[in-house]
């Protein structure tokens, strides 16, 4: 393919840049990956990626040995259990067989679904490990090993698939010079992120099935399958509700651009049906009564556990030093308070793309709208972080020094949570494999004359994060400030994070900017 | 776009540096390797604990004597100076795992990690071959040997999960192979002279060294000859000498080569190597069964091989026994043609050819062969298999076979996805850089005459080579899959026996392969 279009250009150019040619051809280090066109590379790419997942899969998961409450993995392996043993109906609601104190279920029903039919796969070569009550914090190398290639297997099945789809989608309208090398490395960026790595299959939850079906969802909408796209974003939004920081860009990228076509109306209608449709088979057992709805319902916007948990660098909780939120206020102006601030924070990037949908545009709004959600909105986790980077990381060709820094900021906002889990070392080489493949990148683009300005704070923050890190690794902080070190890592993050959003923001609205001077062009000429 | 591209073409290219790049390879699969860390491993990792605490907490003149634990000191001296230099690290980081009594299966987090982060470390041996032999390279193919040497997955099935130096020691094979193709004789036998005191089964190749070294070294005339073979004489028995002049000090030579060559074990060992022998085997067994049912009266014989019982006897029904010597003898009879050859024509550039062909005989007829061993000829294969198209069609079945015969070492559920996933990576790798490499040199020569139609075509398998690779899969279906649903727990040893069995059929392809290309050239 990369030969093909290497002809095409010398065609275009005539036969004396042809050495030239060869020999940029020769320099391309990776030319021998890549030479099978897009799916070979893929393939060899999706291999490495989930060679390096099952090798992290061997890293402890949260709460490993941990009773009585454990962590995440026994959360989802608590939920197997309870779909698997009880009627549909019982899942969200307490009683004595379903204890929801105990890791009850608080996702919708799609996770639900999820666990019960990995439940049935555990069943089948463990039955144990499944087993009603009895289960309770069971560890064992097969239960281990069965939860960890659920997600495995969700990952090859959701994630890749959709990932692969996203990246022959967004370079099909692409110059064909567009050198096949860059297109295998956004690949390879995508798939090797580590911070979804070491959550999914360190940790362990599910982010892959959530952020695979709304990279699907992208997919589909950058090739205007916008029916198809609102299918796979429901489908998102009911695996994982943390999908809805992606709703604001969905919609009004999606109503800008019903807007511009003949019945706006009926556009937005049709959109809205599909929607309505999907949520209904999948709430279908519980829309029969009101009751039921609402219990689902409350199980999933848990406000009892206030306006942020740990350390978390969004704004609530490093204005939290100095203001204290939670004894300022009562929990229902909180909610009100980060809503308006989400909201508003979210707005710009929403007008822009109501007033000028564009699918450039589309992927910043995601990036902006899932960031002030993690800023600003009630109840954010550190490992939300995931959400405004998966945007970031489908941006990575634009704007790679945005997603490098990004990357590396989100994974050091999690690194107290990974080092809880023991999750030092993945931690470690995910990095460096990070940076090596930015590294690969940065060797094949032309260097650009970056400001000796940004270069020296870009250093001067890298520093500071690289103490950091050696500091909480090999210090104990002191008696009266326990938490002393995960609240400047914190601060740091949340400073970067700040200015990522401010710089995003600006992007996208220079974005109008710039069509408006090519729409002026195009009527010039 | 186009305008962006443009400048991007017209720049002149910039100057390549290959270190830089292999660097970073190497890092890459340094991440990897240390995500490996906490997988399975081998009782080899206590042999290597244990052999840390010996060389640190015993002097010198114990070492070869001790016997705390079954897993004695059975290398050479070098190997236990090495263990020694790392044990100096493990103490300073934890006494414990350098304790001879409470250091026994000592599994902390700490000797994991030391013992782990040795052998990644002690990979840059490796590297510094490679880089050696690939330096003067294009950049395609040295980018393809480092693929096939640096991310090689059969290193990190044995050493980086079943634990053991191979890499290390390879690489000191690579430096003295490098030596050699450069034409500096005295270097490569030094450094060979080395490996053999680092490890003694690598001796396999020295007829073929000896063969080498004395014809294009010291073959110049009566009296420059016999100076330049003093030379070589003298470097080797000094190295010799620092290895085990220690030793003989003590008076102990008897005792350290009867730990290094314990003849007491089996011609085969506990997993079948795919060798010569698996075929012998059989036949004694289909003989011993159809003699059987004729008439004939077989004894029995006295232990099993499929039991994974290692015995002193080769219990063969109907054929002949085999010992030591008749391996010996067969090993050098199928090296013959080899080392006339290098008497003939000792050129450098066929050296690294007949080394692997050494090792590929040692492997195929050699007494008590490990699976393991395969590692010897297929790593320095890799430095020859981009010469030619030929070279990377062997080498693409070769390396797979191999890869696929270690698949054993690993037997626990956790391993097995890391495994397969390895051999697909690298099949697939190794299918994407030859076919780059073959397909640019015809467009190449395309571009140089135009007119020229006799096109070579690229890297094609062949269909007997795609079946053989189409049945490994179902050998491994078979034996992971349908055996335990068809014949539950009864004749657990059929799978092994069958992959043993098969790949034993690539190695002798490979075997006769290169026999063939030694004979014509």
């Amino acid at each position: 393919m990369e030969k093909a279009t290497k002809r095409k250009v010398n065609n275009k150019k005539g036969k004396e840049e042809k050495p030239i040619v060869e020999c940029d051809d020769e320099s391309d280090a990776w030319w021998w990956l890549v030479h099978k066109g897009i799916t070979a590379s893929f393939l060899s790419i999706a291999l490495f990626s989930l060679l390096v997942r099952v090798a992290v899969s061997l890293h402890p998961y949260s709460g490993a040995g941990n009773p009585p409450k454990y962590g995440d993995f026994e959360a989802q392996r608590h939920w197997m259990e309870i779909t698997l043993n009880l009627p549909l109906k019982e899942w969200y609601r307490n009683s004595t067989v379903n204890d929801l104190r105990y890791w009850g279920l608080d996702y919708p029903p799609l996770t639900a679904y999820q666990s019960y039919v990995h439940g049935l796969f555990l069943r089948f070569f463990s039955p144990d490990s499944v087993a009603l009550f009895t289960s309770r914090g069971h560890e064992s190398y097969l239960g281990k090993l069965l939860m960890r290639w659920t997600v495995l297997s969700s990952d090859v099945l959701v994630f890749f698939p959709a990932v692969f789809y996203f990246v022959v989608v967004y370079y099909a309208g692409r110059n064909p010079s567009h050198r096949m090398s860059g297109i295998a490395w956004h690949m390879a960026i995508i798939l090797l992120n580590p911070c979804l790595i070491l959550i999914d299959h360190g940790h362990f939850q599910y982010n892959c099935i959530s952020l695979g079906l709304t990279v699907g969802a992208i997919a589909f909408l950058l090739s205007d399958k916008d029916l198809v796209a609102c299918v796979l974003y429901s489908l998102a939004l009911n695996h994982k509700q943390m999908s809805a920081y992606f709703a604001p860009a969905f919609f009004s990228h999606l109503l800008g651009k019903c807007l511009r076509r003949q019945y706006p109306l009926l556009q937005v209608l049709k959109l809205g049906l599909v929607v309505l449709g999907t949520f209904l088979i999948v709430w279908w057992p519980y829309v029969h009564s009101m009751e039921a709805f609402l219990g689902v319902l409350s199980r999933l916007a848990p406000f009892e556990r206030g306006i942020f948990e740990d350390y978390v660098a969004n704004f609530w909780c490093t204005t939290s030093v100095l203001v204290k939120w939670k004894r300022l206020f009562p929990t229902q102006t909180l909610k009100l308070l980060s809503f308006g601030a989400t909201i508003s924070s979210c707005l710009p990037s929403m007008i822009q793309q109501i007033w000028s949908p564009s699918k450039q545009g589309f992927l910043y709004g995601l990036l902006n709208s899932a960031f002030s959600f993690y800023l600003f909105s009630f109840q954010v986790h550190e490992k939300s972080i995931l959400l405004p980077l998966l945007p970031a990381s489908l941006l990575a060709t634009e704007e790679p020094f945005l997603f490098t820094w990004m990357t590396l900021y989100a994974l050091f906002s999690m690194f107290p949570l990974l080092h809880r889990d023991k999750l030092v070392l993945p931690y470690l080489s995910l990095s460096a494999l990070f940076i090596l493949l930015n590294h690969l990148s940065s060797g094949r683009r032309d260097t650009k004359d970056t400001s000796a300005f940004r270069s020296f704070v870009t250093r001067v923050f890298l520093l500071c994060s690289v103490i950091l890190h050696v500091v909480y690794l090999s210090m104990h902080a002191p008696a009266r400030y326990p938490f002393l070190f995960e609240a400047l890592i914190m601060l740091l993050c949340f400073s970067q994070f700040v200015f990522l959003t401010l710089y995003t923001n600006a992007k996208q609205w220079m974005l109008l900017k710039h069509s408006n001077l090519v729409d002026k062009e195009k009527k010039l000429l | 776009m186009e305008a962006q591209t443009t400048p991007k073409l017209k720049k002149p290219p910039k100057p390549r540096k290959p270190i830089r790049e292999l660097w970073w390879f190497f890092a890459a699969a340094a991440c990897v390797k240390l995500l490996l860390i906490p997988a399975y491993k081998s009782t080899d990792f206590e042999v290597h604990r244990h052999w840390l605490a010996i060389t640190h907490s015993l002097p010198l003149s114990q070492w070869y004597f001790d016997e705390t634990s079954p897993w004695t000191l059975d290398y050479p001296p070098f190997f236990a100076y090495f263990e020694r230099l790392l044990s100096i690290f493990a103490n300073l980081i934890d006494p414990q795992i350098v304790h001879l009594q409470k250091g026994l299966n000592y599994s902390s987090n700490t000797v994991l990690y030391f013992q782990r982060i040795s052998v990644i470390f002690s990979d840059l041996c490796l590297l510094h071959g490679v880089y050696r032999l690939t330096r003067k390279l294009d950049s395609t193919r040295q980018k393809l040997i480092w693929v096939l040497v640096v991310w090689s997955p059969m290193l990190v099935i044995v050493d980086h999960l079943h634990f053991q130096y191979n890499g290390f020691l390879l690489g000191i094979l690579l430096i003295s192979l490098s030596y050699l193709e450069e034409g500096r004789d005295l270097m490569g036998g030094l450094v060979f002279a080395v490996l053999l005191c680092f490890k003694h089964l690598f001796a396999v190749a020295a007829p073929v060294y000896f063969v080498y070294l004395l014809r294009h070294y010291c073959w110049k005339g009566f009296v420059r000859g016999f100076w330049r073979l003093f030379i070589l004489g003298a470097i080797v028995v000094a190295v010799f000498a620092v290895a085990y002049g220690p030793f003989v000090y003590h008076g102990q030579m008897q005792q350290v080569i009867h730990r290094m060559f314990p003849f007491g074990r089996g011609l085969c060992h506990a997993y079948w190597a795919p060798n010569f022998w698996v075929f012998y085997i059989i036949l004694d067994k289909v003989l011993a069964f159809l003699l059987g049912r004729l008439g004939f009266k077989i004894q029995a014989p006295a232990a099993s091989f499929t039991g994974g019982i290692v015995g002193d006897l080769s219990p063969f029904a109907v054929l002949p026994q085999i010992t030591p010597v008749t391996t010996f003898i067969l090993v050098l009879l199928a090296l013959s043609p080899c080392l006339i050859k290098a008497w003939r024509h000792p050129r450098p550039v066929r050296i690294t050819r007949w080394v692997a062909y050494a090792y590929t005989c040692g492997f195929l007829f050699g007494w008590h062969v490990h699976e393991k061993a395969a590692l010897h000829f297929v790593i320095p294969l890799a430095i020859v298999a981009v010469q030619s198209l030929d070279d990377a069609r062997h080498y693409f079945l070769l390396s797979t076979v191999s890869c696929y015969s270690l698949f054993p070492l690993l037997f626990e559920a956790q391993e097995y996805p890391i495994k397969v996933l390895l051999l697909l990576l690298h099949s697939m790798l190794m299918w994407l850089g030859f076919s780059a490499q073959f397909a640019k040199r015809i467009s190449l020569e395309l571009a140089k005459s135009e007119k020229k139609k006799d096109k070579e075509e690229g890297f094609v398998i062949g269909w007997v080579g795609w079946s053989y690779l189409v049945g490994i899969l179902l050998v491994e279906i078979s034996g992971q899959f349908l055996h335990p649903i068809i014949l539950g727990d009864k004749l657990p040893f059929i799978p092994l026996m069958l992959s043993s069995t098969y790949c034993a059929l690539g190695t002798m392809y490979s075997f006769i392969w290169q026999l063939k290309w030694i004979l014509d050239s």
